[in-house]
């Protein structure tokens, strides 16, 4: 890149600009920090720690000014867009180029892991903790990333489908394989009722009504007591079977389990990696779902539609009924996502449904790129993986997670590998990617 | 008018059309009639009502009150991506391309509606028509330049075989050698595909001289209508909409 001379950095506008930050950090950190209640004798006390609240703002600014530094020398102040726009291109052309390569490995690797010599039930258990938020991730990119419905809800069809499978299971004895497709049917038709009113709103309207419908759903399982079992949750769900074998150590009479099936001692490995291969293909489909439906005609409307509406109503799109489609095709994977996390978890409550599950997976498209698949899968393993590893720094575990964003934002504010993939590619005799740099 | 394939009758028919936002009134009673095989042009001043009456017509807005027919069928009511399956195609004003997919991408949504058989035929056409959009094909279409943009506009319109093309401005903010080769495609398009042209222009001059008849909209009315050279004749045409301004 050519080295344009710069003008000297403005260091009174850096020093101004971090001494604010330190000062909301300051406003902030002493109600947070400083002051803490504590049990004393004869009711609640107060105790300050003012170190604390130093530590706070001096990191702070010091931090601000770092970032300030750092976007100050590395930016031109006034990028052209046209350079701008060729530096995404080549970049596109980067991620597409690598994703060619690290997809079919990362597939390799996830079906290879649990026979890796290091891969211990912990890292298993992990794995597939990361899968089913890769596999949320997926979901919900079809209706943000793709479609650009704005949904803050999401996490109330994961809940759909956790509690229509623990209550079919319940009340209708019926198997896994039963009601994994009902969950996802019963999610995407909750899509639907909610999209049906809410889908003539744009942006931040609609941001806000599915917030209100994903509080809606928690409140009602937690209410509903007869019926959900309320806050206690839901509980002895039943474990999925290896289609009809189930993977428990007792031999039931005249009939068969997983290891006797199969002449293998019993091990309760079994079962965490039956679990695992199970949502790695529940991912996968989601994975190889989106990407068949992008070069539909369906898929490349939900796309048309995210950049210009009034455009595709006069190409003849019938944008209420594209949008629906995009919220029910994204809810029925979540309810699939939801089923398979109540038979791993064999209990469900509430608890498990909360806004901030639905942060995470919005946190883990945006930052993965919008639209970009293998964005999501970077991503995931960022952030659930990495907070994962981190539990063991205890309260500094969410400072982590919140660093993380910070730190992605800054680096590429529009996600990892922000980049739209053509769905075709054409050759045409006198076109190469080079001459698109003359044009602007 | 020699080319059409059916005597001239009535294609589109707009009469008394009223159309409002919220409570301004944009359009005050509108009469206009398309023929099979015409071009017919819409010029008016800034704010006159001439995109609201394209519009009208795709059905957003809604007309009020009054009567749009296609062919013989009522689409007054009918909700916009009904109407443009019927055979009516749209270059909408500001060209409303999709500017993160490539320029193919854009292609392929035109042909949206229809059978895909079509396709490779009228792709070839299309580009027969826009040589630079085979050329861009792979480019992202908000990386286009203007004209280039406005050819990507008409051609994804066209992707759909249209029977009636409705252009809102096609020459907005392009250089004269680029308007004119823009106007010669129109014409093309008119003689040799005997797609019905409705144009609407603030390049009076140009427009006038292509279009078989011509209208004038003033304030949300229907002040002058007659044959486009006819209209190009008179002094207060001349006045209000060329002087200095070809
Ligand atoms: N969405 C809208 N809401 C409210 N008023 C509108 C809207 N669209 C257009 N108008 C008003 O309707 C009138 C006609 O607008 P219209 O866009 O049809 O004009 P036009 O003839 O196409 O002008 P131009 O040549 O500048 O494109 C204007 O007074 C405009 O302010
Ligand atoms: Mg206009």
């Amino acid at each position: 890149m050519a080295k344009a001379t710069r003008p000297p950095l403005n260091w009174l506008a850096l020093f101004k600009e971090s001494g604010v930050a330190a000062l909301i950090a300051l406003g902030l950190s002493i109600v947070m920090f400083g002051l803490r209640t504590v049990d004393q004798q004869g009711g609640l006390g107060v105790q300050t720690r003012w170190s604390w609240v130093v530590f706070a703002v001096v990191s702070v600014f010091i931090g601000r000014l770092v970032l300030a530094i750092y976007r100050e020398t590395r930016q031109p102040p006034h990028t052209p867009s046209g350079t701008q726009d060729s530096e995404q291109n080549r970049f596109a052309e980067f991620v597409r180029k690598i994703s060619k390569v690290v997809a079919p490995l990362l597939i390799i690797f996830a079906i290879a892991l649990p026979f890796l010599p290091f891969s211990s039930r912990y890292i298993i258990d992990v794995a597939t903790l990361v899968l089913t938020y890769i596999m949320l991730g997926w979901g919900l990119n079809i209706v943000v990333g793709l479609a650009g419905l704005l949904d803050l809800g999401y996490v109330a069809f994961y809940a759909v489908g956790a509690y229509s499978y623990a209550l079919l299971a319940y009340y209708f004895d019926f198997s896994f394989w039963i009601c994994l497709p009902l969950a996802g049917i019963f999610a995407a038709t909750f899509g639907i009722i909610l999209g049906f009113p809410v889908l003539r709103l744009r942006g931040d309207y609609l941001a806000i009504v599915t917030l209100g419908f994903g509080e809606i759903i928690r409140v009602v399982l937690i209410n509903w007591y007869t019926f959900t079992g309320g806050p206690d949750g839901l509980s002895s769900i039943p474990r999925p079977s290896f289609f009809g074998l189930p993977f428990s150590r007792r031999v039931p009479e005249d009939s068969e389990t997983f290891h006797t099936f199969f002449g293998l001692d019993y091990s309760s490995m079994h079962r965490i990696i039956f679990l695992y291969f199970l949502i790695l293909a529940l991912a996968l489909i989601t994975n190889f779902f989106t990407l068949r439906m992008r070069k539909l005609p369906l898929g490349r409307a939900w796309e048309a539609l995210r950049e210009d509406e009034t455009a595709c109503r006069s190409l003849g799109i019938n944008p209420t009924n594209t949008k629906l489609s995009a919220f029910a095709i994204g809810a029925g994977f979540a309810g699939f996502a939801g089923s398979f996390f109540a038979t791993r978890q064999g209990f469900i409550s509430p608890e498990s449904f909360t806004f901030i599950e639905s942060a995470v997976i919005l946190a883990i498209v945006v930052l993965g790129g919008m639209g970009s698949q293998l964005g999501v899968v970077i991503a995931s393993i960022l952030l659930i993986g990495g907070t994962e590893l981190f539990r063991g720094l205890e309260e500094f575990r969410m400072i982590t997670f919140g660093g993380l964003m910070v730190a992605v934002m800054v680096w590429k504010p529009r996600g990892l590998l922000a980049h739209r993939d053509p769905t075709l590619r054409l050759h045409a005799p006198s076109h190469t990617p080079e001459s698109h740099k003359s044009n602007t | 008018m020699s080319n059409m394939p059916n005597p001239p009758a009535t294609m589109l028919s707009i009469s008394g059309v009223h159309t409002y936002y919220g409570n301004i009134e944009a359009l005050k009673g509108i009469d206009v009639e398309v023929n099979h095989g015409e071009i017919v042009t819409l010029i008016g001043a800034n704010g006159a009502g001439k995109t609201t009456l394209l519009m009208t017509v795709c059905g957003t807005p809604q007309a009020a009150r009054g009567h749009i027919t296609f062919e013989g069928k009522d689409i007054t009511r009918m909700p916009t991506h009904e109407i443009v399956t019927k055979g009516i195609a749209q270059s909408p004003e500001g060209r409303r391309i999709f500017p993160g997919m490539t320029v193919f991408e854009n292609i392929q949504m035109g042909a949206m509606s229809c059978d895909p058989e079509y396709f490779d035929q009228d792709y070839a056409r299309v580009t027969e028509l826009f040589p630079i959009l085979k050329e861009r094909q792979n480019q992202r279409a908000g990386t286009l330049s203007g004209g280039e943009q406005q050819m990507l506009a008409i051609g994804r319109a066209m992707m759909s075989r249209p029977r009636l093309l409705l252009l809102d401005e096609p020459s907005l903010g392009l250089a004269p050698l680029i308007v004119k080769q823009i106007f010669e495609v129109i014409a093309e398009i008119n003689q040799t595909d005997h797609v019905t042209v409705m144009l609407v222009e603030q390049n009076a001059y140009h427009a006038l001289k292509l279009a078989h008849r011509g209208y004038v909209l003033v304030n949300g009315k229907i002040a002058m209508s007659g044959p486009g050279n006819e209209l190009l004749e008179r002094p207060e045409i001349r006045a209000a909409y060329l002087e200095g301004g070809r």
